[in-house]
């Protein structure tokens, strides 16, 4: 597998959020405003792509030279947790207001599973440390890209009159629901 | 009722001795079930054996040659005489990731039988080559004469329908299981 | 009787999933039967309850700016625990759930209960709050499978229901019909919840 296919496989192929159901809570809470989606899909993307770092590292040069694997677990979420406070740190200097829209979610960062998900997935499929990087960053994008479509039809939604019994969850799983079944016509575009 | 001061001291105390002593229970837990799933695994690759191969009396398991992690051959006697050989090979280009087969060969290297060990393909669609339907196509089949590809691509297998990827995968799996199996033949007929 | 209040909200009126919306990921990746959805929510369940009853036990010992590097390690801890339990003695549970096993330490369901409730209560109250969050949880997981399963396989705990040969709204067992079975549900769920 190369760059490209890696890309589009994680981007659009099987989309951390519409095919694997990695992230959903961020998905659901976050996405009502299209700035925030974008705030926290950089966030994500920075994230992500140090986790999937640190946690190369520590699987192949601590966890697989003692044969402590079921520690893989505790070790990766630590990881995780260290990286979004750093983050939130940074950001606090960097970019208050920034740092005050993306609010309560910024920690929520550590318990989005897409984070924790991609960092096994990438020691299950063995990528070396290029491709594990690679499927990181593709894979946040792609979580962006989720973000930022449903910020966009939500925003819209807001001006119609929706059921007082379907708003919120409701109608945005169901909209998840059209979402995901549009992104499963990309299943043909790369000849693997 | 009061909890303990937030100071250095305190901080460092308390996570590093529950993390010593979480780490302790699952050191525990760990060498408790260790046995229990090695005999599981040993238990699923045994079951996929005896489906694929029959008439042996011997421990294929135990006379295995391991070509990489990916790619096992467990090798069937009766009485010394080797009767079949059950080829554990995967392919990585499934539509949803690994897919690992058990290859059954008679020693002539005609296919006996093909067991799923794991796939993850699409629920309805790929999902089907564990269907007997598709898979007694390559049963009594003989690889050098049967061309291991879709039809759609010039080979002698019907695919499963809407998905050809699936299929593709399907077959490269066992054909890597049959060209293995037919160079270490070459190559001890040559010893 | 608070022990069973705290015990019964987690069924129908508090319910971690339907009404509080916490636990998503799971509940729409692994219920693609009703086996599949049970065992998802025991495992999460004895997660829950063990990390609330410790938790609990713990609470005076944990300093308040340490608090979410403690929970995490006491519930990371229990859910490797049910890992190992279950690739050794329930391998082809284990298989089905695959990732989603040590991704129950990021459920913020999990996380949610030890922050807001186990670490301010006593060790009997948190116990049961788990154990029912924990049951009301599975209840939804066991719904969600069932639809999934029955309208998208044609099986109830893999028994044939319809004959094999029968179309099955296939959607639903893959990821838009977990999305939009979710959706319904807690759709259906706010149009009866003011009877409760």
């Amino acid at each position: 597998m190369d760059v490209l296919s890696i890309f589009i496989y994680a981007v659009l192929i099987n989309n951390v959020v519409l095919s694997q159901f990695l992230g959903i809570c961020p998905f659901l809470g976050v996405s009502q405003r299209l700035s925030t989606s974008i705030g926290m899909g950089a966030a994500v993307i920075f994230v992500m792509t140090l986790a999937n770092f640190v946690t190369y590292f520590i699987y192949y040069f601590i966890l697989t030279p003692l044969e402590l694997h079921f520690m893989q677990t505790i070790t990766f979420i630590l990881v995780i947790a260290s990286l979004v406070q750093i983050v939130e740190i940074i950001m606090k200097k960097v970019s208050p207001p920034l740092y005050r829209a993306l609010g309560i979610y910024l920690p929520l960062i550590t318990t989005n599973c897409a984070v924790l998900g991609t960092a096994i997935l990438s020691i299950l499929k063995s990528f070396n440390l290029f491709y594990s990087l690679i499927y990181a960053v593709s894979t946040a994008i792609g979580f962006t890209l989720a973000l930022i479509i449903m910020a966009g039809i939500r925003e819209q939604l807001e001006l119609v009159g929706i059921p007082k019994k379907l708003q919120g969850f409701p109608i945005t799983l169901i909209l998840a629901g059209l979402i995901s079944l549009a992104f499963m016509g990309f299943a043909g575009l790369i000849k693997l | 009722m009061n909890k303990l001061e937030s100071n250095l001291k305190n901080l460092v105390l308390s996570l590093t001795s529950i993390s010593f002593f979480m780490a302790a229970l699952l050191g525990f837990v760990h060498s408790l079930t260790k046995k229990n799933i090695q005999e599981a695994e040993l238990k699923k690759i045994n079951n996929a054996i005896s489906q694929v191969i029959s008439n042996f009396n011997n421990n294929p398991f135990q006379e295995k040659i391991i070509i990489n992690k990916d790619l096992e051959i467990y090798i069937g006697k009766k009485d010394k005489e080797i009767t079949g050989y059950a080829v554990k090979t995967v392919s990585h280009n499934g539509f949803n990731g690994d897919i690992v087969l058990m290859v059954g060969f008679s020693p002539n290297l005609t296919i006996n039988n093909i067991t799923v060990i794991k796939q993850n393909e699409t629920p309805g669609l790929g999902s089907k080559m564990s269907d007997p339907k598709f898979i007694n196509q390559f049963v009594n089949k003989n690889p050098s004469t049967f061309i291991l590809k879709p039809q759609k691509d010039g080979g002698d297998v019907e695919a499963i329908t809407a998905s050809t990827i699936t299929t593709r995968a399907f077959c490269e799996a066992i054909k890597i299981a049959y060209d293995t199996l037919k160079n270490i033949k070459i190559k001890n007929y040559e010893n | 009787m608070k022990i069973k209040k705290e015990f019964t909200k987690g069924f129908i009126k508090e319910n971690p999933l339907l009404i509080l919306g916490l636990g998503m990921c799971p509940s729409l990746a692994v219920t693609t039967s009703a086996i599949n959805g049970i065992g998802m929510g025991i495992a999460t369940t004895f997660v829950l309850t063990m990390s609330n009853l410790l938790v609990s036990l713990l609470k005076n010992f944990i300093p308040n700016k340490v608090r979410i590097p403690s929970f995490i390690v006491i519930i990371a801890t229990f859910v490797t625990v049910v890992d190992l339990l279950m690739k050794a003695f329930t391998p082809s549970l284990y298989e089905a759930l695959g990732i989603f096993i040590p991704l129950i330490v990021v459920n913020c369901m999990v996380l949610g209960r030890a922050e807001a409730f186990a670490q301010k209560n006593n060790i009997i109250l948190s116990f049961f709050d788990g154990l029912g969050m924990g049951l009301g949880f599975t209840l939804a997981l066991f719904t969600i499978g069932s639809i999934r399963e029955i309208l998208g396989n044609g099986t109830f705990f893999n028994l044939q229901l319809l004959s094999s040969n029968a179309k099955t709204l296939l959607l639903f067992i893959m990821p838009p019909g977990a999305f939009i079975t979710l959706g319904y549900l807690i759709f259906i769920i706010n149009l009866i919840k003011e009877k409760f």
